[in-house]
């Protein structure tokens, strides 16, 4: 039983671990700022999700699960509401995504009006 | 000894998170890997609290959590307005 709950936790852990390296990598190498948004999202739902479960099943049925629990449920509230500020201060101070095709710069541009708030 | 390459696997995220930061384009670029370092601190000092054997390092974690949260929505806030004081002049969306 025990070695179970280890190989479960070490799975998760290594499964974490791999997106966050994958998210790190995207921070660097993608090259726009939304795509990089996206990049650090992934960081900020599974890199966080997995390895704090993973470490949940390393702690058992203690006050150390429940600390986990809320900090999980802290960041997976509050990190979406950071990135959508930070994109919505981004479009609105002119940081345009890099697209290719004619419609989607209409798009853009639509999107951008109807996002502007007060300057 | 799982925990240590784990540990070792965030601080390599760090490492690129950091190096966005310093070459980022403009200041939103540098929030967000920021906001991602912050993020990974957060998952480094629960990670070490197992390595050590004292999950008690979680109360830092969650110090670090809160403070991310509010640092990035401030620096992005006054990066926008200027101002921290700034109303929300009937924006559905709130004042962020």
């Amino acid at each position: 039983m025990e070695m179970i709950l280890d190989i479960v936790s070490w799975v998760l852990i290594t499964g974490g671990v791999i997106f966050c390296l994958i998210g790190g990598y995207g921070l660097i190498s993608l090259k726009d700022f939304y795509a990089r948004l996206h990049a650090a999202s992934l960081i900020d739902t599974f890199g966080v999700g997995l390895i704090f479960i993973g470490l949940m099943f390393q702690a058992g049925f203690t006050l150390v699960t429940a600390k986990l629990i809320l900090i999980l449920a802290f960041i997976f509230f509050t990190s979406p509401t950071a990135t959508h500020a930070l994109a919505r201060a981004a479009i609105n101070h002119d940081v345009l995504p890099e697209v290719d095709t004619e419609e989607e710069r209409e798009l853009v541009r639509k999107t951008k009006t109807t996002t502007q708030g007060t300057p | 000894m799982m925990f240590a390459v784990a540990a070792a696997g965030v601080v390599v995220t760090m490492i690129f998170a950091m190096a966005r930061a310093l070459m980022g384009p403009n200041v939103y670029n540098r929030i967000l890997a920021v906001n991602v370092f912050g993020t990974l601190s957060v998952m480094l000092i629960a990670i070490y609290g197992f390595v050590d054997g004292r999950p008690e390092f979680l109360d830092l974690s969650i110090v670090y959590a809160l403070i991310n949260f509010i640092g990035t929505i401030a620096v992005t806030k006054y990066v926008t307005f200027s101002d921290m004081g700034h109303g929300d002049d009937g924006d559905p969306a709130g004042d962020i």
